[in-house]
């Protein structure tokens, strides 16, 4: 088969998914398939129609590719993707509208509040700051409400330093959130096709725990994979991971972060399309469960597939779909 | 930060053409590296960053994030001719390796250059070595043992600290003013060095026209701090790239020249007034240090490039260099000029931006409570990029500041650079009051905590 794979893009997970697709690229090689990279730009439609790929393999992370915009362009144009739909992307992508349906849902997530910039402009939300601190608690979390990496994610000790938090989350993006701060283990849960794959644990060294940058680094947070936990915890976990993956309509594969505290498993965010990179949880999980990476690769493409009621104009006569595994 | 901001897109450049690559690794092959990896890959620069500075390569982003001469100015013309002379003459002796101290022509067009700047070296103690950046490396590898201070200023040059980092020095950074390295500061440094009974091996100044600062050191800190190598018998490494661009003011001599080549090594290079392509810079040094740096040299690479030595000559020969470097300091002033100009009409009082004379560089400081790390995901949403000041620390200062190239861009992006930088910063600078005014500050006891107050926290990939 001739698959794209989309990649790059303008996004700041940029890097990330240059690493991702890579991989992806030599384990569609390595089965066979015709794999052609694109990096995402003004000529993504035209390098499509040039390519005329039997199905395209989503390979970006972060707003443009993470968050249903190049996915709509996919069902505009017909052809099957891997991951998730528009609707899912873009829910995912919202960290304070998946936050929502979490709620909704009865999942368990942390308190928040958000706000865009324009209720500090002009609604005088900086009123309501003081509410908000007594009712979250010290520390908090402020991040951005739709990155999908960690850039921008601050740590406020104390409300002298919520406002510079503040501004550094709203370089980001124009809405953010507070999040309560719950101290705990660090999951991750991967789910491929509705499935949990083994839980991942993050284990930071303790000199590095409030140093993403460090933690960033190869060989400096430890990751053990089955997590240490106890059967029953671990399906309590899953569960909840997977309800997730559901109740945010992700489809093909996608990962859940949660953090283990006192009063159990809380749901942080889900990621659409995780990084597939050397580094990466996705890759780790699934090898746990006896799944090499050119096989993942497989099982995602297997569960790209024509979205209903859309009709190929990349080819004049659609190729036959892959049959699922 | 890199210099080569401007690479073309080289996953981009390989589409198409079918590729080679050794199959991918698994997670558990990734383990086993962790275990391999020296110490010293653990202070590379973090991936916050790198992921950041990838995209300030795509070609609709205005950079002024690089550190690069315009070679565009270059004449094509001559650049064929001589490089067709070289081929014709000498294609045998330029396509072979040279000696791994450079060749003696090479070093009388080094001398023409350092004369320029009032110095009158030796051939003998100059070695000609892969531009400057190598000359910085194999001066660490022959004098630092892990674990061993360095001095140098606060911002540094960002280039300079991966290379200390890879030879695990203990780096201490030197505050810096209008007038460069703080030399009262300087002394209290190596007195508390001294009192722990230590004593840094060297310390590394950018005197004129500093990378990242801009600022130069006045004549009264380089002779105050000649003085001080002297007495307390330490090598102060000089790195010299832009002083003969200088825009206005007087030229100031070099350390080298008022030391007379005793405590102070030298570093010059062609990047900036012919091409950092040709990759040749050189160090004039005592020769019982030369022969160590060669040694360091043979073990790196043998020799600099024998065909851009060749060119080099070649271009000497036709005795029109400094021609090429009047030019190039009347594009640059004007630049530098003009960016100044915008600084003052699109950035808001609360910002505070040096002078430079000369060199490649503006340095701003923002409000501290702007993180430019943070700012710089801001202004790449409007296609713009600065370099973040944390890059010329090794502590996490720098936080408010940014580096600014005004080189490399033509007038309009420059002009319209500075414009988007200063709209992006004066969001900020607005919205941090808005939040402030009616969220009073007021300090409990609680607040009198430890000096990390906001971090930022983990995510995965």
């Amino acid at each position: 088969m001739k698959i794209a794979v989309l990649k790059g893009g303008s996004s700041l997970e940029r890097g990330v998914s240059l690493r991702s697709a890579a991989r992806v690229e030599d384990a569609l090689a390595e089965l066979g398939h015709q794999a052609a990279g694109i990096d995402v730009g003004q000529d993504l439609v035209s390098r499509l129609r040039a390519e005329q790929p039997d199905v395209v393999f989503v390979a970006l992370h972060g707003p443009g590719g993470e968050d249903g915009t190049v996915q709509e362009l996919l069902e505009i144009l017909g052809v099957p993707y891997t991951g998730p739909g528009v609707a899912a992307c873009a829910l995912c992508m919202d960290k304070v509208a998946a936050k929502h349906e979490m709620r909704a849902a009865g999942l368990p997530t942390p308190d928040w509040a958000a706000f865009n910039a324009t209720a500090f402009r002009e609604l005088g939300a900086a009123d309501t700051l003081e509410e908000i601190e007594s009712r979250l608690g010290f520390p908090l979390v402020v991040k951005p409400a739709s990155q999908g990496s960690s850039l921008g994610v601050e740590f406020a000790s104390t409300r002298d330093r919520v406002p510079e938090a503040l501004v550094a989350a709203f370089s980001y993006d124009d809405r953010v959130l507070l999040e309560r701060y719950v101290r705990g283990r660090e999951l991750a849960v991967s789910v491929l096709d509705g499935e949990p794959l083994p839980v991942v644990e993050a284990i930071p060294r303790e000199e590095d725990f409030f140093n993403f940058e460090a933690r960033y680094e190869i060989g400096r947070t430890e990751y053990t994979c089955p997590a240490d936990l106890p059967a029953d915890g671990t399906k309590r976990v899953q569960e909840i991971a997977t309800r997730t993956y559901e109740t945010l309509g992700c489809s093909g594969f996608a990962r859940v972060d949660l953090i283990l505290g006192d009063d159990g498993p809380e749901v942080l965010e889900v990621n659409a399309i995780p990084g597939l990179t050397d580094t990466s949880l996705f890759p780790m999980a699934a090898e746990a469960a006896g799944i090499e990476f050119a096989q993942l690769v497989e099982r995602i493409l297997f569960s790209a597939r024509e979205r209903p009621g859309s009709e190929s104009t990349l080819r004049r006569q659609a190729g036959p779909l892959p049959a699922g595994p | 930060m890199s210099e080569s901001g401007r690479q073309p897109d080289r996953a981009a450049g390989r589409q198409g053409a079918p590729r080679r690559r050794r199959p991918h690794s698994t997670s558990r092959d990734l383990e086993r590296y962790a275990d391999l990896f020296a110490k010293r890959t653990q202070v590379m620069r973090s991936s916050a960053m790198r992921d950041l500075m990838a995209i300030t390569a795509r070609p609709e982003v205005i950079s002024l994030a690089g550190g690069l001469p315009d070679t565009s100015t270059f004449p094509a013309d001559s650049f064929a001719a001589q490089m067709t002379r070289i081929a014709q003459e000498s294609s045998a002796e330029a396509l072979q390796y040279g000696p791994t101290e450079g060749f003696e022509e090479t070093k009388a067009c080094i001398v023409e250059v350092m004369e320029a700047e009032g110095m009158a070296p030796d051939p003998e103690d100059l070695i000609v070595t892969t531009g400057g950046q190598q000359a910085i490396d194999l001066i660490t590898k022959t004098l630092v043992d892990p674990g061993d201070p360095v001095i140098c200023e606060a911002p540094t040059y960002p280039g300079a600290l991966p290379t200390f980092c890879s030879y695990e020095a203990d780096i201490h950074q030197v505050g810096t003013d209008e007038d460069g390295m703080r030399i009262d500061e300087l002394e209290e440094q190596l007195g508390a060095l001294a009192r722990a009974g230590r004593r840094p091996k060297f310390i590394y100044s950018v005197p004129s026209f500093q990378n990242p600062a801009g600022v130069t050191l006045s004549e009264e800190r380089r002779r105050r701090l000649v003085e001080l190598a002297r007495e307390h018998e330490v090598v102060v490494v000089e790195d010299n790239p832009y002083g003969l661009l200088r825009y206005d003011g007087d030229p100031q001599p070099t350390l080298y020249s008022l030391d007379g080549g005793d405590y102070v090594l030298y570093l010059g290079t062609f990047s900036k007034i012919l091409s950092p392509g040709i990759r040749i810079g050189w160090v004039a040094a005592p020769p019982p240090v030369l022969e160590k740096i060669g040694l360091g040299k043979q073990a790196a690479d043998l020799c600099t490039s024998t065909l851009t030595q060749y060119f080099v000559r070649e271009y000497f020969g036709e005795g029109r260099w400094r021609e090429y470097v009047d030019d190039l300091v009347g594009i640059y002033r004007e630049r530098r000029d003009l960016m100044l100009h915008a600084l003052e009409r699109h950035f808001p009082e609360q910002a505070q931006w040096t002078r430079p004379e000369g060199g490649l560089f503006v340095w701003a400081t923002l409000p501290d409570y702007i993180d430019t790390t943070d700012l710089l995901a801001k202004a790449l949403r409007e296609e713009v990029a600065f370099v973040p000041g944390r890059a010329a620390y090794v502590d996490g200062r720098g936080a408010a500041s940014m580096r600014l190239n005004f080189s490399a861009s033509p007038e309009e992006e420059l002009r319209e650079g500075v414009r988007r930088i200063g709209s992006v910063v004066s969001e900020q600078v607005a919205l941090y009051e808005t939040i402030t005014r009616e969220h009073v500050q007021a300090p409990s006891e609680d607040d009198r905590g430890g000096g990390a107050d906001v971090v930022p926290m983990p995510k995965r990939e």
